[in-house]
């Protein structure tokens, strides 16, 4: 699994810089409704379908917690909206205007879809702050970065992303002696200096503690509103903790949407995952 | 913008500073300077050659011969240290750029050779009647130095461009690079290349008109080398103490990390590997007029090796490491190799293996501390 997902890094992010040159990406349309909209999208591996007619809409502003049993398809979603995976069949839209299709990997992050891996990978020899500011959005070629300076709005922006996720008494830190979970926060505080407008968490809280556990939720819900966050993950008492609208993916297509409790409620969902 | 960020932590944060020099860092530079501009010089030329602190012709070319090293050393910290890109054919570029200046050097002997002849000997000897093409205008010393910078500078260009964007990396860059000096060598060792054979350039009379041998010319050379070295220092530190420092070394501990927040390694890895290069080539310029000599030997394998033991052993990632291992070992080598010859080697294996053992951040190591 995580082999894969190295080699996309490889092969995948190749142009990424490229685009990340051009510093203006499309812009995101929502002003009528929807920042992501999916319909029909099936994805085969060998005649197994993956995904199977998954049709989804996230709001803008929106907190979304995707669940499901092993296998259900969520990763392959999230591969799906950041063009890792082309859907053999359906539709995919960022926005009104942005047809997720017709753009590669790295064009997609760059029009504002940023997205966690499960293992978190940050420059463990760099201070935290370090981590932040190669991160920042902004001129990446070589001659930009020779005379970067800091403007006191990139100061306010690593400051609030500091404070967001709890490591502002670690700014000078070496990231490497960080915990676990500090470590994640700071992968999603790198994620967020890039200003996406679309964030996926896959499995954000997997290894942590139960203390950071319910910190995270807490940094997902204030992320909620000045982003849209659709949250991969297993763990239910973070579910719980942080759901406001929840949908349960079985065999590559939606099985329930809807809040929590109505969800948990559901006799079709406590058969396929909850109830096992 | 939130009400649940705390006001001291959005004012608290003041701009780091990336000093190119810390304060210690230019007083021990103003030292440096003073050392190798007026001690030296004054030592060598104006003290009778019997007074205790003179001194000798010996020490001064040796000095300089070291100094030439570190700039070398400097380059390679660059590359290896910082971008984590071990290049075992730096002194391809060393040699390339000695060559450069050795061509200027050769036409300025003019008709004093053995044969009287306008050509150098060595192309007299081949028969050869007038100078192959690629010797043009090398009469010019501007245009020699144009050389200096350009040979080695495309070359790596070149070579980095295809071997960065095809991702090679690690041990297979280094076995490389180790071929390309190979192979260069062999080339430069055919005499009908055009560059002596197998001995080289050699015998020179004069530089800018000035007889090289000159205590007062090899003052200046020395004094030039000086100023290349703490230029060279200085530069390098100006790009690792940048953003551009940060990003090398990013790269150097996760590339795919990096590609994904949106540089592009490429550029980056392209833009030093060059300018390692570069320094190389001027290393090498100034070194072959105060040694007196430039054959292909420069550019055998081991002696790429050596430039990375030297870093190595100084400390990887410091540059200030990378000078003290290349006086560090080259001091050692000098003494070794007129006390026991046949030991040197041996003996250059064992700091090898001690180093990697005993001090993986090599000498400067032992002074830093540990970064909490
Ligand atoms: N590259 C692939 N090739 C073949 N099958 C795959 C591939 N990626 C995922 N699958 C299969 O698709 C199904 C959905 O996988 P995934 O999206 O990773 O599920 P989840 O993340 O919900 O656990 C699984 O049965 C998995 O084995
Ligand atoms: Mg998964």
């Amino acid at each position: 699994m995580s082999e894969t997902m190295h080699s996309a890094v490889d092969t995948g992010v190749a142009n990424a810089a490229q685009i990340g040159m051009r510093l203006a990406g499309p812009a995101v349309d929502t002003t009528h409704g929807p920042i992501l909209y999916l319909e029909g999208i099936t994805v085969s591996f060998d005649g197994f379908r993956a995904l199977d007619d998954l049709s989804l809409t996230i709001e803008d502003g929106e907190l979304r917690c995707i669940i499901g049993p092993n296998g259900a398809g969520k990763t392959t979603m999230m591969d799906v909206i950041t063009g890792k995976t082309r859907p053999d069949a359906g539709t995919a839209f960022f926005g009104q205007t942005i047809d997720l299709s017709t753009l590669t990997e790295a064009e997609i992050a760059h029009a504002g879809i940023g997205r966690k891996f499960q293992k978190p990978t940050v420059f463990e020899q760099h201070s935290v702050f370090e981590n932040l500011e190669l991160a920042m959005k902004t001129d990446k070629r070589v001659r930009g970065t020779l005379s970067a300076r800091f403007s006191s709005t990139d100061l306010d922006r690593i400051a609030e992303t500091l404070a967001l996720i709890q490591l502002g008494n670690s700014a000078d830190r070496a990231a490497g002696l960080l915990s676990h979970g500090q470590k994640q926060w700071l992968e999603i505080g790198m994620l967020l200096m890039q200003e996406p407008r679309l964030l996926l968490l896959d499995e954000p809280v997997a290894g942590m503690t139960d203390d950071e556990t319910m910190r995270t939720a807490e940094l997902c819900q204030t992320l909620a509103g000045r982003h849209s966050v659709i949250v991969v993950e297993h763990d239910m008492d973070f579910i719980a903790k942080i759901a406001r609208k929840v949908t349960v993916l079985h065999e590559g297509s939606v099985l329930a949407e809807g809040p929590m409790d109505v969800v948990q409620a559901d006799p079709r969902v406590i058969e396929v995952y909850l109830g096992r | 913008m939130n009400a649940t960020i705390p006001l001291r932590l959005r004012t608290a944060l003041n701009a780091p500073v990336h000093p190119v020099l810390t304060r210690r860092g230019w007083i021990a530079f103003i030292v440096a300077a003073y050392v190798l501009f007026v001690l030296v010089p004054s030592a060598h030329l104006l003290l009778p050659a019997n007074h205790p602190m003179h001194l000798s012709e010996y020490f001064v070319t040796l000095t300089g011969k070291i100094m030439c090293y570190a700039i070398v050393a400097l380059a390679m910290d660059l590359i290896w240290g910082y971008a984590g890109i071990l290049s075992l054919g730096h002194g391809l570029f060393f040699a390339l750029g000695g060559y450069a200046m050795g061509m200027y050097l050769m036409r300025s002997i003019g008709g004093e050779g053995v044969y009287h002849s306008d050509l150098p000997d060595f192309m007299v000897f081949l028969d050869w009647k007038t100078y192959p093409w690629y010797w043009s205008f090398t009469d010019h010393f501007a245009y020699a130095a144009a050389l200096v910078v350009l040979v080695p500078g495309v070359l790596a260009f070149v070579f980095g461009y295809f071997a960065f964007r095809s991702r090679i990396k690690g041990v297979y860059f280094s076995i490389i690079t180790q071929a390309l000096t190979y192979a260069f060598m062999l080339l430069f060792f055919r005499n009908d290349t055009g560059f002596g054979g197998n001995n080289g350039f050699t015998d020179f009379k004069r530089i800018l008109g000035f007889p090289i041998t000159a205590p007062s010319t090899r003052v200046a050379l020395f004094a030039a080398t000086g100023v290349a070295m703490l230029g060279a220092l200085v530069l390098c530190r100006w790009i690792v103490q940048s953003k551009v420092g940060r990003v090398l070394t990013a790269i150097r501990d996760a590339e795919s990390r990096v590609m994904f927040i949106g540089y592009n390694p490429l550029y980056y890895k392209l833009a030093v590997w060059t300018l390692s290069a570069v320094l190389c080539g001027i290393a090498g310029a100034l070194y072959v007029p105060q040694v007196g000599i430039i054959n292909p030997g420069e550019m055998s394998p081991a002696n790429s090796i050596e430039i990375a033991i030297w870093v190595a052993v100084g400390g990887r990632g410091s540059l200030v490491g990378a000078i003290l291992g290349a006086f560090l070992v080259n001091g050692a080598k000098s003494w070794f190799t007129q006390a026991f010859p046949e030991f040197w080697l041996f003996f250059l294996g064992l700091i090898f293996i001690v180093v990697t053992l005993f001090l993986p951040r090599g000498v400067v190591g032992l002074f830093s501390r540990k970064r909490s």
